[in-house]
């Protein structure tokens, strides 16, 4: 029996059923990782002894206490700039590579609170700050689908993961793309939700107003399933809503998308998109369109200000983000340094990698006195106007359909030097965080190389339940996800 | 020679007295030992997010309207980034182009001229215990002036029960921002900072020498560098400790993490209404009402609870001047001397007030009271019993008063026939001799009237 090939809800049926324990399940996931991780390199810490013993208790207390949580005895990867208390948290930066926190982000205390266990920290782009884990300070995530291209990023690590069947589900994080890009990447799925939907409370920020953590699946049903235990107001994050969470896994019971209207932007179908990609994107809009939904073009006339929008919005809050890494209480201190003005110095230019500190440099200078009005006040005026674009469109539309990336995983190394290519790699997702929507990525194909490409499906603020319908819909009647990455040896 | 004027404006920062620091829940009692009170969130860990203390909130709008602001809505919180070692985050979350509170004032009085100090603006902040900062228009024109307005507006956050007021403490700190203009000129002169202030006294000081300083720089026609100097107590002198272009690019830009800060007006007239009777209103009253002395009234109101109690006690014993000089003599002695708070004063007003009943009755002389007060205060017991006990009830009866005058005329011949010559006077020395031999029990009206009638007849 392959374990590890269950999808989360089939993993959770064996599980409920009596047909396999916990013990046996945290065995089978590190027989695989143990298999494809030196091939995959999608961790920077596994938990092998820790999930054993959790699962170990778990059985125990399962012979006299017949309780169910929803993710009782699931194996799960979480990206490690999402805090856990005593398993160090990292962000893949040479600057926490000793932090250990001592407490739980909100989600992380979800998880184990609904039986879920952890069986490792995932890679990542320092810090969450790229778009294909060369950023890391360990080493690169390898896209499981081949090992020569990258799995995307930031959350690459939690992709490559869930492709490569090294967990059941992950946790990432998006702030312009991180979770759909290498969720499209590597042929999973991957949902950002509405800005405020989840606490971010232990999230280690890279650009607050941005940044939000998400599942990252097999399948659609436990990206649902994964929703229903993570969703939900934090008093600790005054920016999470208070919103009533839905049963996102009701949701997926009406099959098709009759009555849903689809808006297709014509802005996000012109140069540079790769024609494999728009073939497999404007396919599944045609299914869509078979499922019972009405397909209408709509344009969104500011997408080509987001990048620009984006890069000094992210990268002003970084720039105060990051500001606490000075070698002061935690992390790295610089053993070179001779006094505090140089402590700082030293200790930031040795705990920083290159893409950091020029995002850094980045957002400081959008920041400074005599720059705030050209650069950061006038890219939050025009963060407004996209927003008034999506506004306006969804008073047309349900949905929004688009590409998830111009092209499929790129090679390692191939953008590497090239940060503005790499930047708009990300140029169909990040429009999303700044309007604050949620949006999901779902595999739609693959390139004649052999690479899977995804579809992305934006929804209206807190209406994660018709992307997921959407998605599912789509997901059953057509039958990409039944193709796995097959790791070579 | 030019005259100048000087021109200071002042920035304030109020320490705020609530139960739990400005973004978590963590105390702050001062003294407590080191990392007893500190979350996750205050030492800026990696992934905390900061929550808004309500109490502060609600403090703010309470200071907002005792100086007369507009309460901002929505008012938001900003990020000034900079590093320091005791600044977990790297920035510190203040406000900036929204504060709390705008456009207020408070009124001064310095000898016979009064003015107007007008507030521009008062905005939270703070990593740990919450500050408000409040900062006024270039409005003042001397020390004097600023130690005013300085000791209303501590007077006022007192009352409002926002802050202790302590500056030696460093609960209430103040900047002065100083610079001197050729008098009749608009325009305003080249602004120094003054830190590290710590009373009432050094404020004088500072201003004083700072005016000095600037006035002999531009007499001799030097100019003055926009600066941020310390004041060094020790010295009496104040010295730079950075220039202009030291001065920190605080990259401020709206916090992220916290959310725009809705008052509802329902709150903001909820606040107002609970809102105290502030000191300048109750010193008027004070003296319009009970017709007490401007003294008195400004002694009994410089604290909320002190005021308080001398009410409840008028309310029983309407006799606001006797009752006043009880309060500002008796009482606040001895809880000065014990340090304890008038709120948990043994002598509550209802025994105060029975006591003065016993000297209005004639039960016991004005002097015995004062002077058996510390032991009234400390036993705790009854007046009246505590009168009895001590057999200190006033003697009235005439044939006992008539012994004890017989007794001095006898031993006081010379007065007698001094009085017989006519030298008045010397009636009060004979009253003293027999108050002393009744151990001060003897009722002096009585013991006047008799001696007279015996001297007399």
């Amino acid at each position: 029996m392959s374990l590890h090939k269950l999808t989360l809800h089939e993993l959770q049926q064996k599980f409920t059923a009596g047909e396999v324990s916990a013990a046996e399940i945290v065995r089978a996931y590190f027989l695989r990782i143990n298999q494809v991780e030196p091939k995959v390199r999608a961790y920077v810490t596994t938990l092998k002894e820790s999930a054993a013993a959790d699962a170990g208790v778990l059985d125990e207390k399962l012979k006299s206490w017949r309780k169910t949580a929803p993710l009782m005895a699931m194996p799960l990867a979480v990206k490690d700039n999402i805090c856990t208390d005593q398993v160090r948290t990292s962000c893949s930066s040479r600057m926490l590579e000793q932090f250990v926190p001592p407490y739980d982000a909100t989600v992380m205390a979800k998880l184990r609170a609904n039986g879920a266990l952890l069986l490792g920290k995932t890679n990542l782009d320092e810090f969450a700050m790229g778009s294909s884990t060369e950023n890391s300070a360990f080493g690169p995530s390898r896209n499981p689908w081949n090992l020569a291209h990258v799995p995307g990023g930031s959350s690459g690590g939690s992709a490559a993961a869930v492709a490569a069947d090294e967990c059941a589900a992950a946790l990432g994080s998006d702030t312009g793309g991180s979770i759909r890009q290498p969720a499209a990447f590597c042929g999973v799925v991957g949902l950002k939700p509405t800005y405020g939907r989840l606490s971010r409370y232990g999230l280690v920020a890279f650009a607050s107003s941005l940044d939000q953590i998400g599942p990252i699946t097999k399948c659609v049903t436990d990206a649902a399933l994964m929703m229903n235990v993570l969703a939900g107001h934090d008093e600790r994050d005054s920016t999470s809503a208070n919103v009533a969470v839905p049963d996102y896994l009701r949701a997926l019971k009406k099959k098709d998308v009759k009555k849903l209207r689809f808006g297709v932007p014509r802005e996000y179908f012109a140069e540079g998109l790769d024609p494999e990609v728009e073939q497999a994107v404007r396919a599944a809009i045609g299914e869509w369109k078979t499922l019972g939904g009405e397909i209408k073009e709509i344009s969104l006339p500011r997408t080509d200000a987001a990048v620009a929008t984006y890069y000094l919005i992210a990268t002003a809050e970084a720039s105060s983000n990051l500001a606490r890494y000075d070698g002061v209480k935690y992390g790295l201190r610089s053993k070179q340094a001779v006094n505090l003005a140089d402590m700082y110095l030293k200790t930031r230019q040795e705990g920083f990698g290159s893409e950091v500190k020029r995002r850094i440099m980045l957002g400081t200078y959008a920041l400074s006195a005599g720059y705030y009005d050209a650069y950061y006040g006038k890219a939050q005026a025009v963060r407004t106007l996209i927003k008034q674009d999506f506004d306006a469109a969804f008073k047309e539309v349900d949905l929004i359909v688009t590409p998830v990336t111009p092209t499929p995983a790129f090679k390692l190394g191939e953008k590497l030097q090239d940060p503005l290519q790499m930047y708009l790699s990300d140029i169909y997702t990040i429009s999303v965080n700044l309007a604050g929507l949620p949006a999901i990525s779902v595999p739609c194909g693959f390139s004649a190389a052999g690479l899977p490409i995804g579809v992305q499906l934006i929804g209206r603020v807190f209406e994660e339940e018709t992307i997921l319908r959407a998605a599912h819909a789509y997901e059953q009647a057509t039958d990409w996800r039944t193709k796995k990455a097959v790791v070579r040896a | 020679m030019t005259q100048y004027e000087t021109v200071i404006g002042l920035e304030v920062h109020a320490q705020l007295q609530t139960q739990s620091k400005l973004f978590c829940g963590c105390g702050t009692v001062f003294g407590r030992a080191a990392n007893t009170q500190t979350c996750p969130v205050c030492l800026g860990l990696p992934g905390t997010l900061p929550v808004l203390n309500r109490t502060a909130v609600e403090m703010a709008v309470r200071t907002g309207l005792a100086l007369s602001c507009t309460i901002r809505t929505p008012n938001r919180f900003a990020r000034k980034n900079y590093f320091y070692p005791d600044l977990p985050k790297g920035y510190q979350i203040s406000q900036y182009e929204a504060p709390i509170c705008e456009h207020g004032t408070l009124d001064v009085t310095v000898g016979a001229t009064a003015n107007r100090i007008r507030i521009r603006r008062a905005h939270l902040e703070g990593a740990g215990t919450p500050l408000l900062e409040i900062v006024t228009e270039p409005d003042m024109r001397s020390s004097d002036e600023v130690v005013a307005y300085l000791k209303g507006l501590r007077d006022v956050l007192v009352y409002l029960g926002v802050c202790d007021g302590n500056m030696e403490q460093g609960s209430l700190r103040c900047e002065p921002n100083v610079s001197l203009r050729p008098v009749g000129q608009q325009q305003f002169g080249t602004k120094v900072e003054l830190k590290n202030i710590n009373s009432f006294k050094f404020v004088k000081e500072a201003i004083e020498y700072e005016v000095k300083r600037q006035t002999k720089v531009l007499s001799e026609g030097g100019t003055i560098q926009q600066e941020t100097r310390l004041w060094d107590a020790d010295r009496g002198m104040t010295a730079t400790m950075r220039s202009k272009e030291e001065a920190h690019d605080y990259r401020y830009f709206p916090d992220p993490d916290l959310v725009p800060v809705e008052i509802p007006a329902e709150w903001i007239a909820e606040i107002r209404r609970t809102l105290p009777e502030l000191p300048a209103a109750r010193v008027k009253r004070f003296v319009a009402d009970f017709g007490l002395p401007e003294y008195d009234a400004g002694v009994l109101t410089s604290s909320k609870a002190v005021a308080d109690y001398f009410e409840s006690c008028v309310a029983l014993f309407p006799q606001p001047k006797t009752v006043s000089n009880w309060v500002m003599g008796e009482l606040l002695r001895e809880l000065n001397t014990s340090g304890t708070d008038v709120a948990a004063s043994p002598v509550t007003p209802e025994r105060l007030v029975s006591l003065l009943k016993l000297v209005e009755a004639g039960t016991v002389s004005l002097k015995v009271a004062r002077d058996l007060f510390p032991e009234f205060y400390a036993s705790g017991k009854p007046a009246e019993q505590l009168v009895q006990e001590k057999g200190l009830t006033q003697v009235s009866d005439e044939s006992a008063l008539g012994v004890l005058i017989d007794e001095a005329l006898a031993k006081n011949p010379a007065q007698v026939a001094q009085f017989k010559e006519g030298k008045q006077q010397v009636v009060g020395f004979l009253v003293g001799q027999i108050m002393k031999a009744s151990g001060g029990k003897a009722n002096p009206g009585k013991v006047n009237e008799l001696l007279k009638r015996k001297l007399g007849g």
